[in-house]
């Protein structure tokens, strides 16, 4: 390139004060004065995203805080807010850096010693963040930039992780605040994300907003999934929870809003006609079946495989879902599309084989005692299930009764491992984000802890040996053969039945732009013409 | 007057602390609690344990009530166990837009029901009185979301005159302010207007068959100052009772026409708290609308003084 010497001198210029302010060309030039308008899937209470795993938590705080590394489109990790990252040969040294220009809201630098405290808090409380506590030796900060675990054995799990999206993300926190106890909720949202809380405006349960963070330095990357440059182009963010879904539908079309989070496949009628997009969200929903394994009759393995061998995913789907191409029947237990993703141990269940089912029920004994199947009457993506699945235990001669219930009053007592007569339970639902299931350390299904671990209570030291082989190994080939044996021994054990995976869908009125489908929703790179 | 004054704020004291007690009891006995919200779908019994144990919920109950007591007293109503926000804070923010929405909605009842009553009454059982009656029967009996829905689809979605949901502060910006309100105002205000119809209808019948109204046609009075000189004022103590136990009902009731509008008041404060099982911002707010009644009574109390000088306390 041929250059003169005032236009090099001009370039010099610019690049010092490009320098000297810590401001990329990238952040300054993608910026615009738009308000996005936006409808979530629930109402934001809490601020804390490590005392709470819930989803409208999560995402709020991918707007405010960030992370050391994000998974891209592809579920792969990618470095965000660390710049480089080193591990000595036999595994038990890391040793991160962070990248430059990274600042918290109120002005001050990220450092390491910002970091640490951190992870300390998190991974009191996540259940990856706890695998890393028990192996690591030291973490410290080594000087402002650079931080180091010194491990007792080896963690290649490490970065993944780091990454991990859901539900507990390690976000970055000042000092002060990541050194609060976290059984200390906290009050004070500081973060160094793209965007700024504002605290003012937050009304619980009702709208909350934020406001582009002008000195934040997005990656230079452009944006894939959650990882790349979080560029924060729109001004303002206002988000507007809907108690009535309806209300929300007419509110976009009527140009008061500009994106509603999730649009079950039912409600994308409504659109008809109108100029409104509908893009299917890249997490979709899985729904899933979940014996307790703390209580008879579903303590035997054989009434479990006697129910595994009738459910069947298309007949659950036809019936949740009803629309063919909103839906797909998804044999992986980490998920279809994943990296992870096999098909190993599947047992495909139909009504093909009720005489088989009924044979394991007689030779389980079962006394013919109804049990009891739990749901919540308010959650619209649980409601067709309970149903589906008496109908399905029906056919093998299990009676069966339905309990209704609120949502807080069904995840209090799906954690009883009391009898059912006393309150407890049998069998009940559980519904996840995909993102939920990809890490075979972090999917709740695969907490194989006996009564201290999730509803369901799957006693299973075998998964929980495979789990500490998965955390250790160093090779992706490696991990894949254990996430197979992992698949083989849950199919076989019949921790739940997976019963399909479907679309939720993502409204977005046609001024906006710039929207990335990642899995879990961030708006942090929306604008609006 | 001022007797009565004292009087009733004496008497509320017991009022609240029973309506206190009953609060905080239901709440306990009821399923659910806010450590499992908190805890999240994938939460272990341990882990809601502790969050349980964190909050103070393990406690004996009369530990947890002497504690919460002893800070109404001193008036502090505690902290939302999920936002951690004041709760005083909460319930103050969200004032306004019920307010607005009962107060409008109020008038628009007011101003449309009170002549319609005395309107059919004064044409008894003629084709009028029955078609006013019929329009109150109907009003009475629709859903405020039925309603909410109608109007929303026809003057929102379909016809793009005024705005879908939410809330503008009047005091902001009043014309966007006013527009927010006309569709949940009228909603609110249709089955209100039923009742005032027919109550102001039967206490006007009442009176127009009296002695005194008798005397004034006789005198020669025209019909309507026969109305609005004599008749209303004396039919008036059965309408401003309905009317101000309307304003209570409406404030602490709005919570069908809050969400349907998505107008983030009272209503939807109320109903968000107790499914998140939020217990302090439930119990203030339930000692909330006690006071609210109890005020209301009050006043109601004191229009009979201003109105019907033969009362007396």
């Amino acid at each position: 390139m041929n250059m003169n010497r005032r236009q090099a001198l001009i370039m010099s210029a610019s690049a010092m004060l490009m320098a000297a302010t810590g401001r990329s060309a990238y952040a300054q030039t993608e910026t615009g004065d738009a308000v996005i308008r936006f409808a979530p899937h629930a109402a934001l209470r809490v601020l804390d995203p490590v005392a709470t795993p819930a989803y409208i938590t999560r995402n709020h705080s991918y707007l405010v805080y960030d992370t050391l590394y994000s998974l891209d489109s592809s579920f792969t990790p990618q470095p965000q807010m660390i710049g480089s990252h080193e591990v000595t040969d036999d595994g038990l040294e890391w040793t991160f850096i962070l990248r430059d220009g990274l600042a918290f809201h109120d002005g001050a630098p990220v450092t390491a010693a910002d970091v640490v405290p951190s992870i300390t808090r998190w991974w009191q409380k996540d259940v990856v963040g706890l695998r890393l506590k028990e192996v690591t030796e030291t973490l410290e900060a080594v000087d402002d930039k650079t931080f180091m675990f010194r491990l007792k054995e080896p963690f290649g799990a490490m970065i993944e992780a780091m990454a991990r999206p859901s539900s507990r993300p390690l976000f970055v926190m000042p000092k002060r605040i990541a050194d609060l106890d976290p059984s200390t909720m906290l009050e004070e949202v500081v973060g160094s994300g793209p965007y700024k809380f504002l605290a003012d405006e937050f009304r619980p349960g009702a709208s909350w907003a934020y406001a582009r963070n002008e000195d934040y330095i997005p990656r230079d990357e452009p944006a894939d999934g959650l990882a790349g440059g979080k560029v924060p182009r729109a001004a303002r963010i206002e988000v507007i929870w809907f108690p009535s879904p309806d209300t929300a539908i007419s509110a976009l079309i009527n140009n008061e809003l500009d994106i509603i989070e999730s649009v079950s496949p039912d409600g994308r009628s409504r659109f008809e006609g109108t100029d409104v997009k509908l893009v299917a969200r890249a997490s979709p929903t899985a729904s899933t079946v979940r014996f307790n394994w703390s209580q008879a009759p579903f303590d035997d393995v054989r009434m479990r495989r006697a129910v595994q061998l009738v459910v069947s995913q298309i007949d659950y789907m036809d019936i949740v879902v009803g629309d063919p191409s909103a839906y797909e029947t998804c044999p992986a237990y980490f998920g279809c599309g994943t990296p992870l993703e096999t098909d190993a141990g599947y047992v495909e269940g139909s009504l093909d084989n009720v005489e088989e089912a009924r044979a394991l029920v007689a030779e389980a004994g079962y006394d013919g005692t109804p049990i009891t199947i739990i749901t919540p009457g308010d959650i619209a993506s649980f409601s067709a299930l309970a149903p589906m699945t008496q109908q399905v235990l029906e056919a093998i001669g299990i009676p069966s009764k339905i309990e209704t219930m609120e949502w807080s009053a069904f995840l209090e007592r799906r954690t009883r491992t009391t009898l059912p007569s006393e309150g407890g339970w049998n069998l009940a639902h559980a519904v996840f984000d995909l993102i939920d299931l990809i890490s075979p350390l972090g999917n709740p299904n695969f907490d194989a802890r006996g009564l201290d671990g999730y509803t369901g209570f799957v006693d299973d030291p075998e998964t929980e040996a495979l789990k500490s082989r998965y955390q250790a190994a160093s090779t992706d080939d490696e991990r894949f053969a254990i996430v197979e044996e992992m698949q083989e021994r849950a199919y076989d054990q019949v921790f739940y039945i997976p019963l399909g995976t479907y679309a939720q869908y993502t409204a977005l009125r046609p001024e906006l732009s710039d929207f990335e489908n990642a899995p879990i929703h961030v708006v942090y790179g929306l604008d609006k013409a | 007057m001022l007797r009565l004054i004292v009087l009733r704020v004496l008497a509320a004291v017991p009022v609240m602390l029973i309506v206190a007690v009953i609060v905080f009891s239901l709440l306990r006995l009821s399923p659910g609690d806010p450590a499992a919200i908190i805890a999240g779908d994938t939460a272990t019994p341990e882990a809601i344990a502790a969050i349980r144990s964190e909050m103070g919920l393990d406690q004996p109950l009369l530990v947890q009530f002497a504690s919460w007591i002893g800070g109404v007293v001193t008036g502090d109503l505690g902290q939302s166990v999920l936002s951690r926000l004041p709760v005083t804070t909460l319930i103050f923010d969200r004032l306004e837009a019920t307010l607005m929405l009962a107060l409008s909605a109020i008038v628009l009842t007011v101003i449309v029901a009170v002549p319609l009553g005395a309107f059919a009454a004064l044409r008894h059982n003629t084709l009028t009185d029955r078609l006013v009656m019929a329009f109150s029967v109907a009003g009475f009996s629709m859903p405020a979301f039925v309603v909410g829905y109608i109007l929303m689809l026809l003057f929102a979605v379909q016809w793009q005159l005024l705005p879908v949901q939410g809330y503008v502060s009047v005091f902001d910006d009043p014309l966007t302010g006013l527009r927010h309100l006309v569709l949940p105002s009228i909603t609110l205000a249709l089955v209100f207007m039923a009742l005032i119809t027919r109550v102001t209808r039967s206490s006007l019948l009442e009176v127009l068959g009296q002695d005194f109204v008798r005397t004034a046609r006789a005198k020669g009075n025209p019909a309507g100052r026969i109305l609005w000189r004599h008749a209303l004022p004396n039919s008036a103590v059965p309408i401003i009772t309905v009317i101000g136990l309307g304003i209570a009902m409406l404030i602490s009731g709005v919570v069908v026409t809050e969400s349907v509008f998505n107008i983030p008041g009272i209503g939807r404060l109320t109903i968000d708290a107790i499914l998140a099982r939020d217990y302090p911002v439930v119990q203030g707010l339930m000692l909330f609308f006690a006071m609210i009644y109890v005020g209301i009574n009050l006043l109601i109390d004191i229009a009979y003084l201003l109105i019907d000088p033969r009362i007396r306390y």
